[in-house]
Formats: structure tokens, sequence, C-alpha cells
């Protein structure tokens, strides 16, 4: 009989939640930046961005591929805003801002490109594990039946074998999408492109801007791309040394623990019915922040939030999945 | 950097084809012989050494593909562990290329052009007919292209063989005879002045006023000599004799703007990137041609090399970078190879290297192949082509003359703008403003193609008109009416039967709505199903979009879904519906993409459906009639 998972320990105190994400100390040589947005002045440090600025006011925008800790990709467009003078929109989740810039941020022209951009992830992207998006399609009206009934999921792999140039055109009145079987070739986690919306996170955090593994990367051309190992070799063929770290930034849940996978398939995953404890790591010495996610007393998975000084989130293999050796019921 | 690498060992003649382009490996980690002494340095310095040569993944990856006929994955582990590239990355790259396959393929490949000025003229025939010639052959592959930017000889063929000496060539008036006599013979119709004269119909008048073309089909490419008797390095010198700024100055004078397509004045680009603060600078020519319907970069290089050569060292010299790229597109191997020539030749005579024509002086230029990506002439997908990255746009800003290629300031000019330099300098500035209109000054090259007599390269200065230009290229054959003429090609603009007295500049273009564009000029005639050519242009769209931002990658896909589902007679709802959520996809992609293809995508589309309604999209043809 195994022992009941316990709480921690009344001597334990997990470390207080930062209120800001760390930055580098000596801010003080930063000049400001003058700009009105939506009819308001707002000043931000030299090297904010507009979404910054927008942040500092309260606006609310939606964003998709953007991160905190992350490089901006500003592939997503959601995050668009219309900058007096610009032939374009510009994603403000990457467009520095500059003194006298002037910036709307909900004008009908956004709205439109807003709405649009929601429209064609949702007619071509599983956004059923994305509430967020789903969300900000019911905001901003998107009716992504418009471009026709969804594809059928192409067949395993075919997706991995497309070449750039060709391609047919689906039936008339079909919409194209990425709908493929979910590829599960380990025992800890789950990718599922069919909810990819190609936001280039998990790229980002398995290279240079966390993981340095460098074990997928984007491949093909144009609505084939996609996320992929070397010649889409299943993970435990690649390089991946299982940190986990994609699934931690992963807006739409394709990267998915297979305990969290197995449970929504089997209809047994109920968030409201989830306690989330954070705890620190005993591993090594490091000391990574662990937020446990459990349900009926057994770990279902672990995230670290994404705001600790010490990680940013990103764990590895023994944290992220070696939980299992305090729940054995074996 | 630590890579895994678990791809196959190459075999011999892999490594060997990796190791041509790479030199030797130095550590036995890459192959190479072990050597103690030197390892224990190259774990400290050989990672970002290693790292530093990214840039020659696409050469690396060329000479396999070259050598084997597509990438086989232990030559594919051999460059990863050389440049230390991690495996996913090379194959992120490989597969965003058309001409590099994944699985093997057979002696030839041949590519059929399908599109909008080869389609109509038997280029789709011909594809069908080789297929059916050559069905599941080991000996040829046979696929169909986007435009080989041979236009005025369409329909048109390229035929790419591997081995260990690889070769290919273009074939104009493409018949399947044509194209498998080449196979056979290793020898190609574009060898010969003869091929050139056909692209310049202006060359066999002596009397057309010529200046940009005026060596093209008249003197040998392959001759520093003739070059020279024809004006050839008087450009080079003034420069050198001016000096950097009046070079600029004239440059300035001149009122040249890019010809590539955005039309931005050059001397202004030359001048931000003179003044930028980083010593290190580079100039970058971008040769990339992809845009359907233009071919006049192509006739060009392979008609006058040295005048890009020379172009191109005074754009080096003017702004102060020793270094220059020469970024042509994988479907131009002859251009490749003259260009290669004129280059060898330039730097014997001292003409590029160290200390160019005895002036302390030094610029050089390395040429790069595409692959057959459409987005790598978007100038920011090129530097990441160059740099060993997929083809993706960057955003801008920085722009390249701050933030360039290897982050270095640079200038990037299409080839026809960097043939009209020696051109600015050998009249000077003021002469050259003097010609064209007050909006658009100098000469223009004009890609006239389609349902025109006499197609090809056409060279007048700035204020022809378009029916003029069509009459200089022999008007419609047979009397038939003009039906439509395609501006500024897939990304350009349709113009009417109405529209043809408007002026082929930037603001005579504009103020109709359309655009100048690359200079494409493609004339159908009332046989062509205009929807046919509109569903091709929504295809090349969905096929070249990079894939990076939401807006182009789907919408290009919903917009071919859109013209498709409409030609198929099948729309979704009212034609007013279709019609309203096409300017919806427009909006989204022409407002929030990251860069031009994206921005451009639906203009062709919609130029056509606002001149004739939307009714063109479902074969409600103008003319009834079938090509
Ligand atoms: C999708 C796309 C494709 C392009 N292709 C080409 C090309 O093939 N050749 C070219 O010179 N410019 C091309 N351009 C324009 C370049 O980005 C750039 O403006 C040009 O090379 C600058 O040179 P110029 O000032 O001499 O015209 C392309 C732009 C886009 C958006
Ligand atoms: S689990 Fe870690 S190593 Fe594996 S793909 Fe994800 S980020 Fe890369
Ligand atoms: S798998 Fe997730 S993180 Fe990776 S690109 Fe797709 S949506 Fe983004
Ligand atoms: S607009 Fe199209 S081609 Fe340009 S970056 Fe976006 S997806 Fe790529
Ligand atoms: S959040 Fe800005 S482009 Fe995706
Ligand atoms: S070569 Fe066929 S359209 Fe240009």
């Amino acid at each position: 009989m195994a022992e009941p998972f316990r709480e921690p320990p009344m001597w334990f105190h997990a470390p207080p939640r930062p209120t800001r994400v760390p930055m580098p100390p000596a801010e003080a040589s930063r000049p400001a930046v003058d700009l009105v947005v939506d009819g308001k002045a707002v000043s931000v440090p030299a090297g904010a961005t507009l979404l910054d600025a927008c942040a500092k006011l309260g606006l609310d925008i939606p964003t998709i591929c953007q991160h905190p800790n992350m490089t901006p990709v500003n592939v997503c467009r959601v995050c668009v805003v219309e900058l007096e003078g610009a032939r374009t929109l510009v994603p403000s989740c990457s467009r520095v801002a500059e003194s006298g810039m002037k910036v709307s941020t909900n004008s009908d022209r956004v709205r439109a490109s807003r709405r649009m951009v929601l429209e064609l992830l949702a007619s071509s992207v599983d956004l059923s594990t994305a509430p967020d998006i789903q969300r900000r399609c019911a905001e901003y009206g998107a009716r992504p039946e418009r471009h026709g009934s969804p594809e059928p999921a192409s067949p395993e792999g075919e997706r991995d074998q497309r070449v750039p140039g060709h391609h047919h055109l689906p039936e008339p009145g079909i919409a194209r999408r990425v709908a493929q079987p979910v590829k599960i070739d380990n025992d800890l986690y789950v990718r599922d492109y069919s909810k990819c919306v190609l936001c280039y996170k998990c790229v980002q955090a398995c290279g240079d801007e966390a993981q340095n593994t460098f074990a997928i990367s984007v491949a093909g051309r144009g609505f084939d791309a996609r996320i992929s190992t070397e010649n889409a070799v299943p993970l435990t063929d690649s390089a991946c040394v299982y940190c986990g770290n994609c699934i931690g930034v992963c807006p739409t849940g394709a990267l998915m623990f297979k305990s969290e996978h197995d449970m929504r398939q089997a209809g047994t995953w109920d968030e409201s019915a989830q306690k989330q404890t954070d705890t620190i790591c005993g591993y090594c010495g490091v000391g990574c922040t662990l937020t446990l996610h459990v349900q009926d007393n057994t770990i279902v998975k672990v995230t670290s939030p994404a705001d600790r000084e010490i990680t940013h989130g990103n764990l590895c293999i023994k944290g992220r999945f070696g939980y299992q050796s305090v729940q054995n019921k074996a | 950097m630590d890579i895994v690498v678990r791809g196959p060992e190459p075999t011999d003649s892999e490594r060997l084809a990796v190791d041509a382009v790479l030199g030797p490996p130095v550590s036995a980690w890459a192959g190479g012989v072990r050597d103690l002494g030197r390892e224990g340095r190259i774990s400290l310095l050989g990672g970002s050494e290693a790292r530093s040569q990214r840039h020659l993944l696409l050469p690396a990856l060329h000479a396999v593909q070259d050598r084997f006929g597509w990438l086989p994955p232990g030559a594919l582990a051999h460059i990863s562990r050389r440049l230390t590239i991690p495996p996913a990355e090379v194959h992120g790259v490989a597969s965003f290329y058309q001409l590099f396959q994944l699985k093997p393929g057979a002696r030839s490949q041949v590519h059929v052009c399908e599109d909008i000025a080869c389609r109509h003229r038997g280029g789709l025939a011909l594809e069908r007919e080789l297929r059916e010639r050559h069905p599941g052959s080991e000996a040829v592959d046979i696929h169909g292209s986007p435009c080989l930017g041979v236009c005025e000889q369409a329909p048109a063929a390229l035929v790419l063989r591997h081995g260990e000496k690889p070769g290919g060539g273009a074939i104009g008036g493409a018949t399947a005879r044509a194209v498998e006599s080449a196979i056979e013979s290793g020898s190609y119709p574009d060898a010969g002045l003869d091929w050139l004269k056909w692209a310049v119909p202006q060359s066999l008048h002596p009397e057309a006023d010529l200046a940009l073309l005026a060596r093209v089909g008249r003197c040998d490419p392959a001759s520093l000599e003739d070059y020279r008797r024809s004006g050839g390095y008087l450009g080079l010198a003034k420069a050198l004799a001016l000096g950097s700024e009046a070079t600029i100055a004239e440059v300035v004078a001149s009122g040249i703007v890019g010809r590539g397509g955005a039309a931005f004045p050059t001397g202004r680009k030359w001048d931000a990137v003179a003044k930028a603060a980083d010593p290190e600078r580079l100039v970058v020519c971008n040769a990339d041609e992809s845009e359907p319907g233009t071919f006049k970069d192509r006739v060009v290089m392979e008609g006058d090399p040295f005048a890009l050569v020379e172009g191109m060292t005074i754009a080096g010299l003017a702004v102060g970078a020793r270094k220059g790229y020469l970024y042509i597109r994988g479907e131009y191997p002859l251009a490749v190879r003259r260009m290669e020539g004129a280059i060898k030749a330039a730097r014997a005579a001292g003409l590029l290297g160290d200390a160019i024509s005895g002036s302390g002086v030094s610029f050089d230029i390395e040429i790069r192949r595409g692959a057959g990506a459409y987005i790598c002439g978007e100038e920011t997908a090129l530097f990441n082509s160059i740099e060993g990255q997929r083809g993706e746009p960057r955003s801008k800003p920085p722009f390249p003359v701050q933030n360039g290629l290897f982050g270095k300031p640079t200038v990037i000019n299409n080839v026809e703008t960097l043939v009209n330099i020696p051109l600015v300098m050998r009249e000077g500035g003021a002469a050259i403003a003097a010609m064209g209109t007050t909006g658009s000054k100098g000469r223009k090259l004009f890609c006239v193609s389609g349902n025109v007599a006499r197609p090809g390269v056409y060279e007048f200065p700035f204020g022809i008109t378009l029916a003029e230009l069509i009459g200089k290229a022999g008007g419609v054959p047979d009397g038939r009416p003009v039906q439509a003429v395609l501006l500024g090609g897939a990304a350009g603009a349709f113009v009417g039967p109405a529209q043809l007295q408007v002026p082929l500049t930037f603001e005579g273009t504009r103020a109709i709505g359309a655009t100048l564009g690359s200079g494409v000029v493609m004339v159908f005639d009332d046989t062509v199903d205009l929807g046919d050519t509109l569903q091709r242009i929504a295809a090349f769209f969905r096929d070249e979009s990079c894939g990076q931002c939401v807006p182009c990658r789907v919408g290009t896909s919903r917009q071919e879904e859109l013209v498709g589902r409409i030609r198929a007679g099948k729309p979704l709802g009212s034609l007013a519906e279709e019609s309203a959520l096409l300017d919806d996809l427009a909006q989204v992609m022409r407002d929030a993409s990251i860069c031009g293809l994206g921005h451009t995508a639906s203009s062709a589309l919609q130029s056509a459906v606002r001149l004739w309604g939307p009714g063109i999209l479902n074969g409600a043809k103008l003319v009834d009639n079938h090509g």
C-alpha cells in the first residue's frame, strides 16, 4: 500500500511570489520614452515595447506567441496595433516604443485584423485545450466556419513528409487544417500538432533561450510548416532530454504531459478538482520551484512558475517528471 | 555548444562531397584525423569557429544535392557535425527549399514551368506529356515548377542533373523532344548568343537606343576584353577617382530608385550605410528573381555579367564595404556560371580583390545559390538564407542599412539597380536624371511576355506607355484583342484594355492603382481563361509563403481554397459573401503580415475583381474562349 501524498510539513514555507518579473539591476540609465496610446500619454523606459506601454495603461491586448521570458518572434500577429504613419499595423509585442509615437489599440482596423487572425487559427487548428484563445475568438467575433468545413485529419506522418511547393487543392468547400494523429512516442509527454499554432515557443525553449538542446525546429514551408525533429524521427531518436520546457511554454496544449493526455482521453481530467502546491525540487541544489498539480491525491503534472528568479519556469527531467517516486503505488 | 548528432555515418563519397566545400575537417569529432595537440585547442575554440561557418550550410547542402540528387541522412549528419548545427535545424533548413530533396531522386530532374506565362502556352500540356512518357522512370523525375524566369520563351523547362559532374540548363519553347534531347546530350539551348538575342529583341536592331542592354546578345559575355572595349570599367575608374562621398552624390543626383520592386531611392540607401558607425559593411546583390513574369536579371547576368560585377564593386567602394554577396536563384545555372566566370576574370585582372586597380581599396564578391524559394528574394529572408537559417523574413525595423547580413550595415540592391550604376558614373548623375519623367528617372527594363509577337526584355527611358510598349513588342498576334495585362507580376495588379494608355512609370501606374513592381508586363489576349490565371496566382502565394505568420500562412491557403470553390461553381453562400470574405482575407494579409509577400498576396486578385467583378473567378470569362 503506497503512502498517500502528504501536504508539506509545517516548517516548510514556499518562497513568496515576487511581484515582478526579475530584471537586471541598474534600470536608472534607461531614459524615458513618451508616447500616446489611445489618446493617453504614457512614459516607458527606452527599449520597452508597445505592449509594455499598453500594460502600463492597463490595456488588455491579446497575445499568443508572446512570452515574458523570451525574445519576441512576432508571428501570430494577434497583438497588432495601429501606429500613426505606418503603412501596415505593427505587432505590439515586438515593436519598440519611440518618443512621439501615436498608437491606437482598438480601432476598427485593428479589431478586423485580430478577428481574422483568430478566425484563421480557429479554422485550421484544434483550440479545444486553449481556453484563452477561445475566449479571444468569442470576444472578437471570429467565425471560422465561413472558410468551409474542416478537412479530415491527415494520415499519420503524412504532414511530416510534405515538400515545399507542391500541394493539392482540397475539395471545394473544405478548409485545410493541420489535423493529424497525436504523436505518442515516449512515456512522458505527447505532441498533438493538430493543436499547434506554430508560435515557435517550444523551439525557442528547446534552443538557446532555455534548454540549449535543439531537438526540434520548424520544418517545411507555408501551410505545411511544422515543428519537427530531424527527419521527423520519434523523440526517442532525437536529441530530446525530456526537460519538458517546451511543454511549459506551449500556449495551446499541443505539448502535454502524457498523464494529462491519458486522463483527458479517459474523461477523468478535472481541473476544478485539482490543487496546485508550490514546493522546491529536492533532486539537486539549484532549488527550482515546482508547482505540483494534484487531483485525487495524485500528482498529475508538474509546472514551474515563469516568474521565479532561479529558472524562469524551466526545469529538468527530474523535477518535471521525476515525481512518481513519491507516489509509487506498486 | 554541445549538439547530439544521431544520424548514420556518411559514406566516403558523402564525406568527400561535403568536405569539398568545407575543407578538410579539423577535429576527430567531425570526422578528421586525431590530433591531440589541436583537439585541446578545438575544445576551447573549435565550437565557435565551426559555428561561425554556419553560412556554409546552404553551399554544403547544394554540394550534396548536386552530387547525389538528394540529401542522404549520412551526409546531413556529417554537415551537422562539421558546422556544429543541430540536426533538427539542418532538417528545418533543408526542408524549406524546393530544390532540395529529402528522398532519392532520378538522375535528371526536370522542372516544367506551370506558371502564368507558360501554362496556357503549352506548359501544362508539356508537363502532362512528359509525365506520361516517363512514368516512374529511374532516369527522369518531372516536377511542376513556379515561374522559371524564362517567360519570353514560354513554355519553359529546366533540367538539373546530379552526379560527379553536375550540370543543368534551361530550355525555352520547350517540347518533350527538346527536353529529352537535352537530358541525353547534356547540352542545353541556352549556351549560345542566339539565346540572348532571342531574349532581347532590340539587340537585333542596331539603331535601338540601348544602354543597359547594349552588350546583351552582342558581346561575348565571357570576355573582359569585349566588356572593356565597350565602355566597361570606365564607371569604376570614375568612382575611384571621385571617392566615396562624390560617388554617392552622383547616385543621389541620378534619382535612381530600386528596381527590385520597392522603388527605394538607391543613393539614400547607400548614404545610410556609408554613414553607419560599424566599419564592417556589406553589399548584397539580390538576384533571386522569382517574381512570376520577371526575367530581366537573368538576361543581364547571362549576357553582361561584368556590368554587375562593376556595379557591385562601385557600391562596395562607395559605402566602404570590402565584401559583396551575390545571391542567385537556384533555377539559374547559366547565370551562376557566367557570373562565376566574370568574377574570376575580374579577380585575375586585379579588378576584384585587394587593391582594386592599384587603388587602396579592396572588394571581393562571393556567389550564393538559392534553392527554390520565392520568399528568399525578400531582403531579410535573403540574409537569413545566406546565414544558413530558414529563409524567413525578419521583422523591420531594424532595416538592412542598420542591421543586415550578419548583423552588419548592408546595402542590398537588385541586379538591374546595380547595372545602372556604371552608367550613372560614366554619364553622370545629372544626365540620368534628365531622362524619364519627374517621378521616374533613367532607363527601365521591361519583361514583356504572354501574348505578344516578340516577348523579351525591352529597355526604354521611363515614360513609354503600356500601349506603346506592347506595340514595340509586335502587338498581340493574329490581331486578337488584349483582354488584360498583368503589371508587376503575381504581386502586382491587372489592368484592362481601357487602361493601356498608362505611362509605365512609378507615378503613372500608382495613379491607376497598379504598380510597376519588377517591370513585368504580361499580356493576355482574349483566348486566356483569366480565372485559371487567378487560381494559379493564388496557388503561387500558398506555395511560396514561408509559413511564419498566421495571416499569410493560413490566409494564402484560404484565399486559394476560396478561388478554387468559386471556380468549381460551389461557393459557400452567395458570390457577394465570398467576395466579402476575399476582402477580409486581403485586408488581414495586407495589414498584419510580416513581409511584402503577405502584403501583396491579394493584390492581383483584388485588382481583377475590382475590374471585372467576382464573376471573373468563376470562369464567367470576358470572352467565351479557351486557351
Ligand atoms: C516576397 C518578396 C520577394 C522579392 N523578390 C525580390 C527579387 O527576387 N529580387 C529583388 O531584387 N528584389 C526582390 N524583393 C525586394 C527586396 O526585398 C528589396 O526591396 C530589393 O532587393 C532592394 O533592392 P533595390 O532597392 O535595388 O530594388 C522582394 C520582396 C518581397 C517582399
Ligand atoms: S523536452 Fe526539453 S529537450 Fe525535449 S524537445 Fe522539449 S525542450 Fe527540447
Ligand atoms: S507545439 Fe506548442 S509551443 Fe510549439 S509551436 Fe506549436 S503551439 Fe507553439
Ligand atoms: S507574410 Fe508570408 S512570407 Fe512573409 S513572413 Fe509572413 S508567412 Fe512568411
Ligand atoms: S503576440 Fe505579438 S505577434 Fe504574437
Ligand atoms: S518561365 Fe514560365 S511563367 Fe515565367
